[in-house]
C-alpha cells in the first residue's frame, strides 16, 4: 500500500460524494453523499500524515521528538475536526429537513422549489 | 495557554459570552424587549476589548502580537474587519427588534445565533492556520442556516437547506483543496506554507508551478468562491436572500461577506505570495470579477423581488471587490504593493455602510407594506420620504455616484486595478456601473413617480431610526470625508503586506 492508492480511492468517494450531493432528490441522500465527502477529505489528510514528512524534518539533526509529533499528526487532528464539524453539519441539516417535512410533507428537495428559479 | 492570549482573543471571547448570556437572561426575564437592547449595550465590551488592542498595536509599534500558537494572529487586518463586523451587527440587531417581536419564541436564540456567527466571523479575521480557518468557516456558516430557516414557514425552511447543503458541499471543496496543499507542504500554518513553497522548485510551465498545488489552490478558490458568492458559486444567494428573515439577509450580504474577504486575503497574501504564483491567482481572481460583475448585473435587472434584486447586487458587488484581489502587487509598476488589498478594505467598509443603509430602509418599508416586490414601493417617496430620501442616496452610493461613500470605494478600486495594468477589467467594471443604474433606480423610479396605493405614512420605532440614522451617517460621512476609512484602511492592508 503507498499514498497513491489511498488518494485514488479518496478521489473516487469524492467524485461519488459530489454527485450524489448534486443529482439526488432525496433530502437524506444530499446529507449523505455530503458526508461521503468529508469522509474522503479525512481519508486523504489521514493517508498525508502518515505518508508525508516534511522537508523541515527529513535529515534535521535539530528536530526534537516534540516538534516531529505536531508535524506528523497535523493531518490526523485535521480529520477528528472535520469528523465533528460535520457531524454538527448533519444534525442541523436533519434539523431542517424534520421542520421542511412539516411543512411540506415532503424531503425531496425538487418539492422544495417555492423560491424563484 | 497563558492569560495574554485569552486578552488576545478576548473580542471573540467575550462576543461568544454575550451571546450565551442572552439565552440565560431570556430564561428569567419575562420583558423580552429588553433582549436587544442588552445585546447591543453588550457589544460595547468586545468593542473595548478591540480597541484596547489597537492601541497596544500602535503603542509598541508592533505589526501584529505573538501568541495563540500561531494559530492565529492579531495585527491591524483582523482589528480593522473586527470594527467593521461589530457595526454591523449592531445595525443588524437594531433593524432585527420589530422582527423579532413577531416571533413568540426563541427570541434570545435569534439574537445569539447572530452573535455566534459574528464569533465566527471574528475569528475568521485573524485565522492564519488551516484547521482554525475551517472550524471559524464552519462557526460563521451553521448559525446563519439556522437563522435562514428561523421562520420556518416553508420559504425560510428552504432558504435554510439551500444554506445549509450548498455551504456543506462548497466547505468540502474548500477542505479537499486544504488538505492538498497540506499534503504537499507538510503543514497548515499559513506563514509556514508560504515558507515551504519558497524552498521548492516550481516549475514554469504549469500554472501555479506544480499540478498538486494549482488542483488544491482551485479547490480552496472555488470554496471560498461560494462564501462570497461569486460567479461561479452564486446560485444559492439569491434564494437565499430572498427567503431569509430580511435582517437575516443584510446580516448575511454585508457581515458575511466581509469575512470571506477577510479570509481571502489573509490566505492568498500570506500563504501563497510569491510572485510568481500571486500573477496566477490574481489571473484567476480577474476572470471570476468580470463574470461576477456582468452576471450579477444582467440578472439582477430582471428582477422584481426587491431582496432578489439585492440578492443579484450582492453577486455584482462582490466582482467589483475581486477587482482589488486580482491587483496584486506582483504587477504594481513601482506603485505601493498594498494599493489592491487596501482597496479591497475600503471597499468592505464603505460597502457595509452602504449596504446596510439600504438594507435597513428595506426592512422598515417591507414591515409596514408587507411585500417585498418592487412595484409595491410605489409612492413610498410620499408615505416615508426620509426612508426614501436615504434609499435613494444609498442607491446613488451602490451604483458609485456621490455623495455616499461607494463613489470614493469604487474610484480607488478601480484606480488599485489600472496601476496594476488591469485596464480591460475597469472598463468593464465601469461598464457595469453603468448598468447597475438601471435597476437601481427603477426602484428609486418607483419610489417617487408611481402613485401610492395608500396614503398612510409609515412609521418606525425608535431602534429601527437608530438603524437607518447609523448606517446612513456613515455612508454620508465617508462619501463626504474618506480619508479616515482610507487611512484606517491602508493601515491594515499594510499588516498583511509585510
Amino acid at each position: 500500500m503507498n499514498l497513491e492508492n489511498f488518494l485514488i480511492v479518496a478521489a473516487i468517494i469524492f467524485a461519488i460524494g459530489l454527485y450524489g450531493a448534486m443529482a439526488k432528490r432525496n433530502a437524506i441522500t444530499v446529507l449523505m453523499s455530503i458526508e461521503l465527502m468529508f469522509n474522503a477529505v479525512n481519508i486523504t489528510a489521514v493517508a498525508f500524515s502518515r505518508y508525508v514528512v516534511p522537508q523541515a524534518l527529513l535529515g534535521n539533526p535539530e528536530t526534537t521528538a516534540d516538534t516531529a509529533a505536531r508535524f506528523l499528526l497535523t493531518g490526523q487532528i485535521f480529520s477528528v475536526f472535520i469528523i465533528t464539524v460535520a457531524a454538527a453539519e448533519v444534525a442541523l441539516g436533519l434539523a431542517i429537513v424534520l421542520a421542511i417535512f412539516r411543512q411540506r410533507s415532503s424531503i425531496y428537495v425538487t418539492d422544495v422549489a417555492e423560491l424563484k428559479k | 495557554m497563558s492569560i495574554h492570549d485569552l486578552y488576545l482573543l478576548s473580542p471573540e471571547i467575550s462576543l461568544a459570552a454575550l451571546g450565551a448570556l442572552l439565552i440565560l437572561v431570556d430564561l428569567v426575564v419575562k420583558r423580552k424587549g429588553i433582549l436587544p437592547a442588552l445585546a447591543v449595550l453588550g457589544l460595547i465590551v468586545p468593542l473595548a476589548f478591540s480597541i484596547s488592542l489597537w492601541s497596544d498595536l500602535a503603542g509598541d509599534n508592533t505589526t501584529h502580537l505573538p501568541g495563540l500558537f500561531n494559530a492565529m494572529v492579531v495585527d491591524h487586518f483582523s482589528l480593522f474587519l473586527k470594527f467593521v463586523l461589530l457595526a454591523a451587527v449592531v445595525v443588524v440587531i437594531l433593524a432585527s427588534t420589530e422582527y423579532v417581536k413577531k416571533i413568540q419564541r426563541f427570541q434570545a436564540e435569534y439574537f445569539a445565533l447572530i452573535l455566534f456567527s459574528a464569533t465566527g466571523m471574528m475569528l475568521l479575521a485573524s485565522t492564519t492556520e488551516l484547521i482554525t480557518i475551517y472550524i471559524s468557516l464552519e462557526l460563521t456558516a451553521l448559525p446563519i442556516a439556522a437563522l435562514a430557516a428561523f421562520r420556518r414557514d416553508s420559504r425560510s425552511t428552504e432558504a435554510g437547506l439551500k444554506f445549509l447543503i450548498l455551504s456543506a458541499i462548497s466547505s468540502a471543496v474548500l477542505l479537499y483543496g486544504m488538505v492538498i496543499v497540506y499534503g504537499f507542504t507538510g503543514t497548515t500554518s499559513l506563514a509556514a506554507i508560504a515558507n515551504q513553497i519558497s524552498q521548492m522548485t516550481l516549475t514554469s510551465g504549469t500554472p501555479f508551478g506544480s499540478n498538486a498545488l494549482l488542483f488544491g489552490i482551485v479547490l480552496i478558490i472555488a470554496g471560498f468562491g461560494f462564501k462570497i458568492a461569486s460567479v461561479p458559486f452564486q446560485m444559492w444567494a439569491p434564494d437565499v436572500y430572498e427567503g431569509s428573515p430580511t435582517p437575516i439577509t443584510a446580516f448575511l450580504s454585508v457581515a458575511s461577506k466581509t469575512a470571506g474577504f477577510a479570509v481571502i486575503l489573509r490566505v492568498f497574501y500570506v500563504a501563497f505570495p510569491l510572485d510568481t504564483l500571486s500573477l496566477d491567482w490574481g489571473a484567476l481572481f480577474a476572470v471570476l470579477s468580470a463574470l461576477s460583475m456582468t452576471l450579477g448585473n444582467l440578472v439582477a435587472i430582471r428582477q422584481t423581488n426587491i431582496k432578489r434584486m439585492m440578492g443579484y447586487s450582492t453577486v455584482a458587488h462582490a466582482g467589483y471587490i475581486l477587482m482589488g484581489l486580482a491587483a496584486v502587487s506582483a504587477r504594481a509598476s513601482g506603485g505601493e504593493a498594498a494599493l489592491g488589498p487596501s482597496g479591497v478594505l475600503f471597499y468592505l467598509g464603505g460597502f457595509a455602510a452602504t449596504n446596510l443603509a439600504a438594507f435597513t430602509v428595506i426592512i422598515a418599508v417591507s414591515n409596514r407594506i408587507k411585500s417585498h416586490e418592487i412595484d409595491d414601493y410605489a409612492g413610498v417617496g410620499r408615505r416615508a420620504p426620509l426612508l426614501a430620501a436615504v434609499l435613494t442616496l444609498s442607491m446613488l452610493s451602490l451604483i458609485g455616484l456621490p455623495p455616499g461613500v461607494g463613489f470614493w470605494a469604487k474610484i480607488y478600486l478601480f484606480g488599485a486595478a489600472v496601476n496594476t495594468g488591469l485596464g480591460w477589467l475597469v472598463v468593464i467594471g465601469v461598464v457595469n456601473s453603468v448598468v447597475s443604474a438601471y435597476y437601481y433606480l427603477r426602484v428609486v423610479k418607483a419610489m417617487y413617480l408611481s402613485e401610492p396605493q395608500s396614503d398612510v405614512k409609515i412609521s418606525f420605532g425608535f431602534p429601527m431610526r437608530l438603524a437607518v440614522g447609523v448606517s446612513f451617517a456613515a455612508t454620508l460621512f465617508f462619501g463626504l470625508y474618506p480619508t479616515p476609512l482610507l487611512n484606517l484602511a491602508r493601515t491594515a492592508a499594510g499588516a498583511l503586506i509585510s
